[in-house]
């Protein structure tokens, strides 16, 4: 089972995930539409490009955009959670040792202690966004099933990994609960809203373009956002 | 009944349908029959299919629900931020639930719709600002505004509004004869006060083309004389157009999108015809936003520009005075505390936020210029935009909307907005006339008019 788990099928969870945000990408750029968006992409290309730049870079940085700025508590809790959640999986020991083996290199290895530490970044984060879905009237109103649904998917192999680690109960249980929660949400990634995870890049960049172009970058004044 | 006489799904393309659509009072007959009014279901999603490109497909699936963009809206803040004001509510409640159900909604649903599109959302594209996708629901609305014009769910006014545009190629009825006589008319009245002065119609060449917005011919012709005032103390070579002088677009608040292209393209026509060097228009923010903004994408033009430069007057008269051509009297600048409202539609949608306050610099003694907070691209509406000021069914929610600028106003302690946008103008004004808050306000033609340093024998005093 564990072979099967991390082989040929983990190869196969890869190549859907990956493939498909790859296609999700493609698929947002060959259907912007310069007059329906009414931003002429290509006849400013450095201009666009500019503002594209700008608008991620603003976004990746905590203090980066105004909105940002103005809800320090969110935000924090919000890049927590989205460390946590990207650099856990990417520099985990166990991780690496299994690129090792399976491809003969490996990416710089956290330590256990730092590893734990953002999986439970990750954990208390994910139970602050939903308190504060349940909390708050104007988050609460947009929250659905599929917002938790999402959320349980995202922190649940997290949630096994950890049981694994510290080696509660029957530890190859929670290992392969570890990895097939993983796969899952591998899976999920082109198919559902978590595609944000690359489509945030096309969104902002697209919105940066039309500022940086029409909106003001034409006229040279730089948006601050 | 699937189409009304008034109220249906056919844009006002006569003058007999204008004028009957008209004189129903307050749209009283029209609204009633808009209870009855079919939704063409199939047409719906066929248009969806066609019109719904990646962008906003994505922006509706990957919204994270977050409510980032809740206090962005400046009528979240003054509803007490209900929650059924939230951006991300409004838009996935009604243009979300319309692609999810792949267009198959009824009548009392697309009701709601408008209701939403046109008395929740002034489509400033402030929260666009705030959301960390990037999703603005202003770009949104305008797309909803759109299907929902085109299946009749329009209110009243703007339903005129673009047909007037239809008909008369301007938002009110002005015909081309009413406004050459206007131009004839205010030249003739001003030219008593500024020898030589004239407003010249249909000129080749000339250095600047002027368009305007309809409501000053019909309803303040002062306001070109003041423009004809400005061109010609700074020694402009000047012309307006007799046809393609009208650059506003009521079609754009209506979502007639097929009306926005002709009117544009009318616009177009004349500069083409013309040839002058550059254009520039009123003090209005949407006609900017339209003929020069927006327009050059309409009328399918793939660099995104209008065919030669047309600036907004701001710019025009930002440039005349630092290059001297217009000189103010140091004696007569403002010397009492006055703010500026920064029009979303060629700030946040041009950038054009430094050039406003280089004016300022020249026109108002240091020290009394008080910014609004928050002020350039943040700022907010005025209250009435998108729209919202000419709609008589949503007038009370329109008054709530004024409060937030009224608020921004009352912070800053001034007594005098300069404000050179047409639909923030009237905003105000309304605002004044609501709340009794003890303001006054202005465009720029006349403030500027009144400070002038005048060269000797150009003017004749009484
Ligand atoms: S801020 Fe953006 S992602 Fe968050 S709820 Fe609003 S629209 Fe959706
Ligand atoms: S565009 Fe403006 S009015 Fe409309 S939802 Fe966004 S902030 Fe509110
Ligand atoms: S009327 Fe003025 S402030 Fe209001 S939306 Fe339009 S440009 Fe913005």
């Amino acid at each position: 089972m564990y072979e099967l788990l991390t082989g040929p099928l983990l190869w196969l969870v890869f190549a859907i995930s990956f493939g498909g945000l790859l296609v999700r990408v493609v698929l947002y750029f060959k259907g912007l539409s310069q007059q329906l968006d009414r931003v002429a992409y290509k006849a400013h290309l450095s201009y666009g490009l500019k503002g594209a730049f700008n608008s991620i870079i603003s976004w990746l940085n905590p203090v980066g955009a105004r909105a940002w700025r103005k809800k320090p508590g969110y935000t924090f809790i919000f890049f927590a959670f989205h460390i946590g959640l990207l650099a856990t999986p990417i520099f985990l020991a166990a991780h690496n040792i299994m690129l090792q083996e399976n491809l003969g290199f490996s990416l710089p290895q956290m330590p256990a202690f730092f590893a734990d530490l953002l999986s439970w970044t990750v954990i208390v984060a994910c139970v602050a966004i939903i308190l504060r879905r349940i909390a708050l009237p104007e988050v609460r109103i947009l929250t659905t099933a599929y917002d938790y649904l999402l959320l349980v998917i995202t922190v649940a192999p997290f949630v096994t990994g950890l049981i694994a680690r510290y080696q509660m109960g029957d530890y190859q249980f929670w290992l392969l609960a570890h990895i097939i929660t993983g796969e899952i949400w591998l899976l999920c990634l082109p198919f559902t809203k978590l595609s944000h995870c690359v489509l945030f890049f096309c969104s902002r960049a697209q919105l940066g373009m039309d500022y940086g172009i029409k909106r003001g970058g034409l006229k040279g004044s730089t948006f601050s956002w | 009944m699937p189409q009304g006489e008034l109220c249906n799904r056919k844009p006002i393309v006569t003058d007999e349908q204008l004028k009957l659509t008209l004189s129903d009072k307050s749209g009283k007959k029209y609204y009633a029959e808009m209870l009855e009014l079919d939704v063409d279901t199939n047409a719906l999603w066929a248009t969806i299919q066609k019109t719904m490109k990646a962008r906003l497909k994505t922006w509706l699936e990957i919204c994270a629900h977050c409510g980032m963009c809740a206090d962005s809206c400046f009528l979240y803040q003054v509803n007490d931020c209900v929650p059924e004001q939230v951006p991300s509510y409004k838009i996935q409640s009604t243009l979300g639930h319309i692609v999810k159900k792949k267009g198959n909604v009824d009548n009392e649903f697309m009701r709601h719709c408008m209701k939403v599109a046109w008395s929740q959302c002034t489509c400033c594209n402030r929260c666009g600002m705030y959301c960390p996708h990037g999703i603005d629901m202003g770009v949104m609305f305008s797309y909803l505004r759109g299907l929902l014009y085109s299946q009749g769910f329009v209110p009243w006014e703007l339903k005129i509004g673009s047909g007037m545009h239809r008909v008369y190629r301007a938002q009110m009825d002005v015909t081309t004869e009413d406004w050459v006589e206007t131009c004839e008319w205010m030249a003739e009245e001003t030219e008593e006060e500024w020898p030589g002065l004239t407003i010249p119609v249909d000129k080749q060449d000339a250095e600047i083309m002027y368009t305007c917005n309809a409501r000053e011919p019909k309803h303040y012709p002062e306001d070109l004389a003041e423009a004809a005032v400005l061109f010609h103390v700074a020694g402009t070579n000047w012309t307006v157009p007799s046809e393609g002088w009208e650059q506003t677009s009521l079609s754009m608040f209506a979502g007639d999108w097929e009306c926005c292209k002709d009117n544009v393209n009318h616009v177009y026509d004349a500069i083409e015809r013309l040839n002058p060097a550059r254009v520039t228009g009123t003090e209005c923010g949407h006609a900017h936003r339209a003929t020069v903004i927006e327009g050059p994408y309409w009328a399918g033009r793939e660099d995104g520009l209008p065919p030669k430069p047309y600036i907004h007057y701001v710019e025009w008269l930002a440039e005349a005075l630092r290059e001297g051509k217009l000189k103010i009297d140091p004696a007569k600048r403002i010397k009492e505390p006055v703010t500026l409202q920064d029009s979303c539609n060629y700030v946040r949608n041009q950038g054009l936020k430094d050039v406003t306050r280089e004016i300022i610099s020249y026109i108002v003694e240091p020290g009394y210029f008080v910014e609004m907070a928050p002020n350039k691209e943040h700022n907010y509406c005025c209250g009435g935009g998108g729209g919202f000021n000419g709609i008589g069914m949503y007038r009370e929610q329109r008054n709530v909307a004024l409060r937030k600028k009224m608020d921004q106003i009352l912070d800053t302690g001034c007594k005098l907005v300069i404000a050179p946008c047409h639909n923030c103008w009237d905003a105000i004004r309304d605002l004044e006339e609501e709340y009794e808050i003890g303001i006054r306000w202005s465009f720029l033609k006349p403030l500027i008019i009144g400070m002038l340093d005048i060269p000797e024998g150009m003017r004749v005093e009484w």
